[in-house]
């Protein structure tokens, strides 16, 4: 299994995430994530996908098949360029008056903030790579995780595409 | 008084109209000669206007048989056909012709009526989600949410449904839509920038595939529909006789290239020729125009065409390298590349050794059966068919041995003769989509081939033909089973014909009479014939009622999981 990433543009009409999840099921292709949002243009929204597939031939019909849809105006398969690959998770962890300044320690170095504090509870906010999120999680999982909200990826190519994307994608997968 | 006609129109077009008549508006400015459809509570806006306006509307007797007939009359008249269902139950009966459509790219335009737009979403009588429903098995699909956009969106619907590869484009139209009025402006043009279809092959890919033929030893052709959505028969044959290069067939591109010519070597694939399957096998180049490598061609793909380069022209890119690694993608309409193929006059091949090969086989290996004393054989009745209609009838199918039968023995000479139910292999197509294939072509000799249980699945379309007084041939290979389904159970388990066995059939003579509706039945080859000629003969609808030799099966074969140079039933 390798993992891609695909981003593409689409018109914001109703129905439109539909279609693209439709044709996943139909074509049993397997999402691990999707992220929407509005662009810079209006009506036009932006989809970011991480995909599981077997081989390189199921990665190239995933785009073509999406490039088909009528509304979907621009797909590419961003895995292999220089990129920005972020996500946003929200960590409610179970806190005592003894494990909360250790807690504040734990998340600085993942530049991570407490947005919400209660008697019992901290919850942290953090930003990055899933990497970097799956590792705060592991680091925070001892105190005891009550809730966690994750993203899924959104992704961009780099303005300026340089030699380094090889590492990039290997880390990615 | 024609200028007077013309400033009449103009006015019209910037009416304000209300939704049902920018839709009749709409249909008239297409051009579209013929609607097929079925009323209900949603679509009566709709009718109400239907009712004086000079469409010509065909009442089929199920909204199934609407789109069948649809997909017949645009397989034919190379238009698109039009549908109108209700909403829920309306809509879902033309989930399978959708499908069918989907399957086979061919170009529909489809309107259901919807709820009204204030309970939508409420589970309100006759709801379905009809766009839900529908999205993986149309090419696009529209909801109408502001009256304002209905112009804008049928005229998008049949560029979509036309153009690039075709396929069924819906409108669901809520109920308030067909009454609410805006002004109505058809002139404008379509803008969709996610929807651009590539027709102009790439030069230098067409420069690889002309190399690529000069240097080949064995070399073959894969013709599929697409050569004849592209209407490119001309171009086919032109550059094959150019090439000297053989062609096969998919099952639904049969007619793209004449069955009498030397070079034509048969269809591919499960029920396919020997030739074709083994020159498929053993060729080094393998130019698949059209075609989509479905599974029923290939067979297994770990053996499919393992000597071969492949190139594969398409107008859907998704198609190229999808089931087969290919060497030269050229995505294009068949017709513009093989015109440029054909300007290249690229090197001929020397494929002497070739052709004398594939005509041995020809000669040894020919499609067979046995013909007995007394008994009607399937393939027999099919022959004679094309025997008394000169291989020119336009023969529409359902799917199984009778369908089979006709592709391996109706030998076609000519481009959009047929009309069958390729991919998604629908039973209780054939019929209705004769009646929509008698109206695109009112003179031909129309001549539906269908089996017992087909026949059984559509059959009320009868009273259609006989209002119409379509005189479309009606065969019934009649063998008192799902022959398909049982001819494997006998050869894949054990001869346990769990439910495919019919004995008890309804006598078809008789039904068909109740329909008002000549018919005759015969049971040997003899009946057969003077049958067949009586009912050619005849100006007006006729069923004939075939008791074929009841255990016939369909050979060649490749078995599932099976190369196509593993065929089975090749010699006796």
């Amino acid at each position: 299994m390798v993992k891609r990433i695909i981003t593409m543009t689409v018109n914001n009409r109703p129905g439109v995430l539909n279609r693209i999840t439709g044709l996943f099921t139909k074509r049993h292709y397997n999402i691990e994530s999707i992220t929407v949002g509005h662009t810079e243009s209006e009506g036009i929204s932006r989809m970011t996908f991480v995909v599981n597939v077997d081989d390189e031939r199921i990665a190239e019909q995933i785009t073509k098949q999406l490039n088909k849809q009528i509304d979907v105006l621009k797909v590419v398969d961003i895995t292999d360029q220089a990129i920005i690959v972020r996500e946003l998770a929200l960590i409610k962890v179970a806190v005592t008056p003894a494990t909360r300044g250790e807690i504040y320690t734990l998340i600085e170095p993942f530049r991570a903030a407490i947005v919400d504090v209660a008697r019992d509870s901290l919850v942290v906010q953090v930003t990055g790579e899933p990497e970097k999120i799956d590792a705060l999680i592991d680091l925070l999982k001892p105190y005891g995780l009550k809730e966690v909200a994750r993203t899924g990826t959104t992704a961009f190519p780099r303005g300026s595409q340089r030699a380094s994307s090889t590492n990039k994608s290997l880390f990615i997968i | 008084m024609a200028a007077n006609m013309k400033v009449k129109e103009r006015v019209v077009k910037k009416q304000t109209l209300c939704g049902a008549l920018m839709l009749i508006e709409a249909l008239k400015a297409e051009n579209v000669k013929v609607i097929f459809g079925y009323p209900g509570g949603a679509v009566l806006p709709i009718y109400d206007k239907l009712y004086e306006s000079g469409v010509f509307h065909v009442l089929t007797r199920h909204e199934q048989g609407a789109i069948h007939a649809a997909e017949g009359y645009a397989r034919i008249s190379g238009k698109p056909g039009v549908v109108i269902a209700t909403s829920g139950p309306g809509a879902t009966n033309i989930v399978t012709g959708l499908t069918d459509a989907m399957m086979d790219s061919i170009p529909l335009v489809v309107f259901t009526g919807q709820v009204a737009s204030s309970v939508i979403g409420s589970d309100a009588f006759q709801e379905a989600d009809v766009l839900g429903i529908t999205m993986p098995i149309t090419k696009h699909s529209y909801q109408v949410r502001d009256v304002h956009e209905l112009p804008k969106i049928i005229k998008e619907a049949f560029h979509i449904a036309t153009t690039g590869r075709p396929g069924p484009v819906l409108i669901d139209i809520p109920k308030d839509m067909s009454v609410a009025e805006a002004e109505f402006d058809y002139e404008q043009e379509v803008l969709l920038p996610g929807y651009q279809p590539t027709t102009k092959p790439n030069h230098l890919q067409i420069r690889k595939l002309v190399e690529a033929v000069s240097q080949a030893k064995r070399p073959v052709i894969l013709a599929g529909a697409g050569v004849l959505h592209a209407n490119a028969h001309e171009q086919l044959k032109q550059y094959a006789e150019q090439q000297h290069i053989p062609v096969i067939h998919t099952l639904l591109g049969l007619g793209g290239f004449p069955a009498d010519h030397p070079l034509f070597l048969g269809m591919a694939g499960m029920h396919g020729t020997y030739t074709a399957n083994m020159a498929l096998y053993e060729c080094d180049l393998l130019i698949n125009i059209g075609a989509r490598f479905d599974d029923r061609v290939t067979g297994n793909l770990a053996h499919f065409a393992p000597k071969a380069t492949v190139a594969h022209i398409d107008i859907d890119p998704a198609e190229i390298g999808k089931n087969v690694p290919t060497k030269i993608p050229i995505v294009g309409d068949a017709k513009e590349a093989l015109i440029q193929l054909i300007e290249q006059n690229g090197k001929r091949p020397d494929v002497s050794e070739w052709l004398n090969k594939l005509n041995e086989w020809k000669r040894e290996y020919p499609l067979m059966y046995k013909r007995e004393p007394g008994v009607l054989k399937p393939q027999r009745l099919i022959e004679m068919i094309h025997e008394y209609t000169n291989g020119e009838a336009v023969v529409t199918t359902d799917v199984g041995q009778h369908q089979m039968w006709v592709a391996q023995y109706y030998k076609f000479k000519q481009p959009h003769r047929w009309v069958t139910s390729g991919g998604l292999g629908t039973m209780g197509f054939g019929l209705p989509a004769a009646i929509g294939a008698q109206l695109a072509q009112p003179e031909a000799t129309v001549v539906s081939i269908v089996g017992d249980g087909g026949f059984q699945m559509t059959l009320q379309e009868l009273s259609v033909i006989q209002e119409l007084n379509l005189p479309i041939k009606i065969v019934i290979v009649n063998n008192q089973a799902l022959g398909m389904v049982r001819q494997w159970q006998e050869i894949f388990y054990e001869k346990r014909y769990s439910h495919s066995l019919i004995p008890n059939q309804p006598d078809f003579v008789r039904l068909a009479e109740a329909y008002g509706i000549k018919a005759m039945r015969a049971t040997t080859e003899e009946e057969a014939e003077y049958v067949l000629k009586e009912a050619l003969a005849t100006n007006a609808p006729v069923l004939l009622d075939f008791h074929v030799h009841p255990g016939e099966n369909v050979y060649p074969m490749v078995a599932p999981g099976k190369g196509l140079h593993e065929m089975v039933g090749v010699k006796w």
